[in-house]
């Protein structure tokens, strides 16, 4: 990746302890424009990181700029470009999509007519038209999933953090999903997910980065990660399973 | 050990999940906390028998022999606490049909639905007459020991109610079932409910009201017209009250007939409970489209939007207007008092004003618990670019516009009577929302609004300073409409409390 792109998202020596280190001095660099997958297994630190980001929850230690705002000292700035979107979609049962894009329009003071327009697109791009007035309360996993996304969006963010968007939507809602998150990276939007799904990272991430016990172990692109584990024709999931292990082995074998 | 499947083995489950149920309520579902929970029920079932003292002690010398209107008045007790045992285990059949947790494996497995709900109305009975034992224990115990074992007997009075209620409940949520169906009935439940536990005290005020001109209910009871017209003595009507007073064959009459009702209802119910589960299932699908007026997006400011939101959510949820409906159904009575003192130009709208503060301090507990802890949306608004602050002032408001909304006819109306009791009442109802709303503040949780239920178990301490700083305020307006300088030792009290609250906070940090 051409590092003479703007930085859309830089973390330096971000810490966060609870019982245990979360997350443990991480680096993140990650550039306008791009779609960003982090793996990692179970515990490894990828949501503490991500709510990070997304201002849910304050780092003991470490830095988060995002498109050059410094999210902790400003972090009304930072929200104001930022979209966050976890696998559990939060929305209000007792309003219709069309009216949860027009509170969190309000929330992130967007011009009225411009929102409506957004939301409408939104909407149609989604496949929710039929959906539109009906209040939220009857709704499947994946139709939540695709309002909570479009409220995501509605506010034109210029970076979209997403913690396992995908889990429980079937294959036509995962589509329409992945397909409104390309046309935002084309469009200049940038992208950092998290996901279990590896043939989500192998197909739609540029670079992909593998943490484990709150550190970053591998970062780059596919190619570039199997080159790091020495097998060039494995997939993503073997390569995977090989970075998490061999940096367990070097844990184990340093205590 | 009972064999899988059985009667036995399947009460058994149901009992140890009963059981579990309560622990974790009152220890919050911490281990370390189970011995203060212990030193906590101690305590209080100490507070409760001096409680118990201070109420009945003077009554522990009546006996089948006294005056009529001691059976009118044991009875009217009875009828009392029977109605609240009513309303509670209305709540608790809805939730047996409606409540998904385990009902999916239940409903799938190869046992005979019959039998699993025949246990299941069973666990409801012995809870609701645990509950009602419980609760009636302090005053029995204090009865016993001031007016010999013959009290005893009141115990079996209690469990027997227990029982009855549980069968007019089943029999009454099998009615709305077939009356109304599935989508209808949850909420018609929980409102039936909520207006039988308030109706009978309500109706015993405005009685007293109309009869007398006071809120005091024992005027009611002694009232001519009462004493004209209840039946004879050796009225069956009247065999609950004589078996609490220790008479024999009433006691094994009542709880003979109790548990007949009871066995009768679960015979009778219990293979349909296992329909109306299955069709009640299918309720969480429903959808609601909503007209709006307009469609184009308003402009308004995140504050507003917040604003708006919580009021929006809360007039689209007719549940939460039930829950909270019924503290609002307590204002009725001091409403008619107040219209009548008006109409005869009296200055009995004093005891008006504790009565109106004390609601407001309900009410916004509710509310704010709704408001604040009760965010369905966490991450949404808390990602958003707003100051946290901001938002807290907006939710705030949305609670404080809520109550003045409701308030305000009631100051108005006494405004035209007294302007200074009016300002005394609606100085009184925002201290009392403001202070509620404090407690809510200091012990803000991240809830879903569908737990509105639990927020009372979810933070004793919460709950019991709301109670006590509402009273508290209800005292320092009742005072201070009186124009006495005593009204500064309530008020103190109750900056106490806050003080204390904020201080216990486990925001603090």
């Amino acid at each position: 990746m051409s590092v003479s792109r703007p930085i859309s998202l830089a973390t330096r020596a971000l810490c966060k302890k609870f019982d245990r280190p979360a997350v443990d001095n991480l680096d993140l660099t990650i550039y306008g424009g791009e779609f960003y997958c982090l793996l990692g297994p179970n515990g490894a630190g990828k949501t503490t990181t991500l709510r990070m980001v997304a201002g849910l929850l304050r780092p003991d230690a470490g830095s988060i700029v995002i498109d050059g705002i410094d999210a902790l000292a400003r972090p009304e700035a930072a929200k104001q470009i930022t979209a966050w979107l976890s696998d559990e979609p939060m929305i209000y049962d007792k309003l219709t999509p069309y009216e949860y894009l027009e509170f969190v329009a309000g929330l992130w003071c967007i011009d009225a007519k411009a929102a409506e327009g957004r939301a409408r697109e939104l909407i149609g791009w989604l496949g929710l038209e039929q959906q539109a007035h009906e209040r939220c309360e009857g709704f499947s996993k994946g139709t939540r999933q695709k309002v909570a996304l479009a409220g995501a969006l509605v506010h034109d963010p210029k970076l979209i953090i997403l913690d396992e968007p995908l889990t429980g939507l079937d294959a036509g809602s995962a589509r329409q999903v992945k397909n409104v998150l390309r046309e935002r990276v084309a469009a200049g939007g940038t992208v950092i997910m998290t996901t279990h799904i590896l043939e989500v990272a192998e197909r739609m991430a540029d670079r992909i980065g593998v943490i484990a016990n709150g550190r970053l172990i591998a970062e780059g692109t596919l190619d570039e990660l199997r080159v790091k584990t020495g097998a060039t024709a494995t997939s993503l999931e073997d390569t995977f399973l090989a970075l998490v292990a061999s940096e367990a082995a070097q844990r184990a074998a340093a205590e | 050990m009972s064999h899988p499947a059985t009667l036995a083995w399947l009460s058994r489950h149901e009992l140890r999940l009963g059981w579990r149920d309560w622990t974790s309520l009152i220890t919050a579902g911490g281990r370390t906390r189970t011995r203060n929970a212990v030193i906590a029920l101690i305590v209080f079932a100490a507070a409760m028998h001096g409680f118990a003292y201070w109420i009945v002690a003077g009554y522990s010398d009546a006996s089948l022999m006294s005056e009529p209107t001691t059976l009118v008045a044991i009875t009217t007790t009875l009828l009392l606490s029977w109605s609240l045992l009513l309303s509670q285990a209305m709540e608790s059949v809805t939730r047996a049909f409606y409540a998904r947790a385990d009902l999916d494996l239940i409903l799938t497995s190869p046992v005979s639905s019959r039998k699993v709900f025949a246990v299941r109305m069973g666990r409801i009975a012995v809870a609701a007459v645990a509950i009602a034992v419980l609760l009636a224990a302090p005053f029995i115990d204090i009865l016993v020991v001031r007016g010999g074992a013959r009290w005893f007997a009141a115990y079996g009075v209690v469990a027997a109610m227990g029982a009855v209620a549980t069968a007019v409940a089943l029999a009454l949520t099998i009615a709305l079932f077939r009356l109304v169906g599935a989508k209808r009935t949850r909420l018609i439940a929980q409102i039936v409910a909520a207006i039988i536990g308030a109706a009978f005290v309500i109706g015993l005020q405005l009685m007293a009201i109309f009869s007398g001109g006071t809120l005091t209910r024992a005027a009611a009871l002694q009232s001519e017209w009462m004493l004209a017209h209840i039946p004879n003595a050796d009225s069956v009507f009247w065999w609950p009250a004589r078996a609490a007073l220790g008479d024999g064959v009433a006691l094994a009459a009542i709880v003979l007939f109790s548990m007949a009702l009871l066995g009768g209802a679960i015979a009778l119910f219990s293979g349909r409970v296992g329909d109306h589960a299955m069709a009640a299932a299918g309720v969480g699908s429903a959808r609601v489209r909503q007209r709006r007026g307009s469609l184009a997006f308003r402009l308004r400011s995140p504050q507003r939007v917040l604003r708006q939101k919580e009021w929006t959510l809360l007039l689209r949820d007719p549940w939460l207007i039930s829950q909270t409906l019924m503290q609002i159904l307590y204002l009725l009575p001091p409403a008619i008092l107040l219209w009548l003192t008006f109409r005869n130009g009296r200055d009995d709208y004093i005891v008006l004003i504790p009565v109106v503060v004390m609601a407001a301090g309900q009410l916004s507990g509710g509310l704010a618990w709704l408001s604040i802890s009760g965010e369905d949306a966490p991450d949404l608004v808390a990602t958003a670019p707003v100051k946290a602050s901001r938002i807290m002032a907006a939710k705030i408001e949305a609670v404080i516009g809520m109550i003045a909304l409701i308030f305000a006819p009631i100051v108005a109306v006494l405004a035209f009577n007294s302007t200074f009791a009016a300002f005394v009442a609606a100085l009184g109802v925002l201290a009392s929302a403001g202070g509620a709303t404090m407690i809510q503040l200091c012990f803000r949780v991240q809830a879903r609004r569908s737990q509105f239920r639990r927020r009372q178990t979810s933070s004793r301490i919460a709950t019991f300073a709301e109670a006590f700083s509402s009273i508290a305020w209800a005292a320092t307006a009742a005072m201070a409409a009186a124009l006495t300088w005593f009204a500064l030792v309530p008020a103190l009290i109750a900056l106490a409390i806050l003080g204390g609250v904020k201080l216990i906070s486990p925001r603090n940090d």
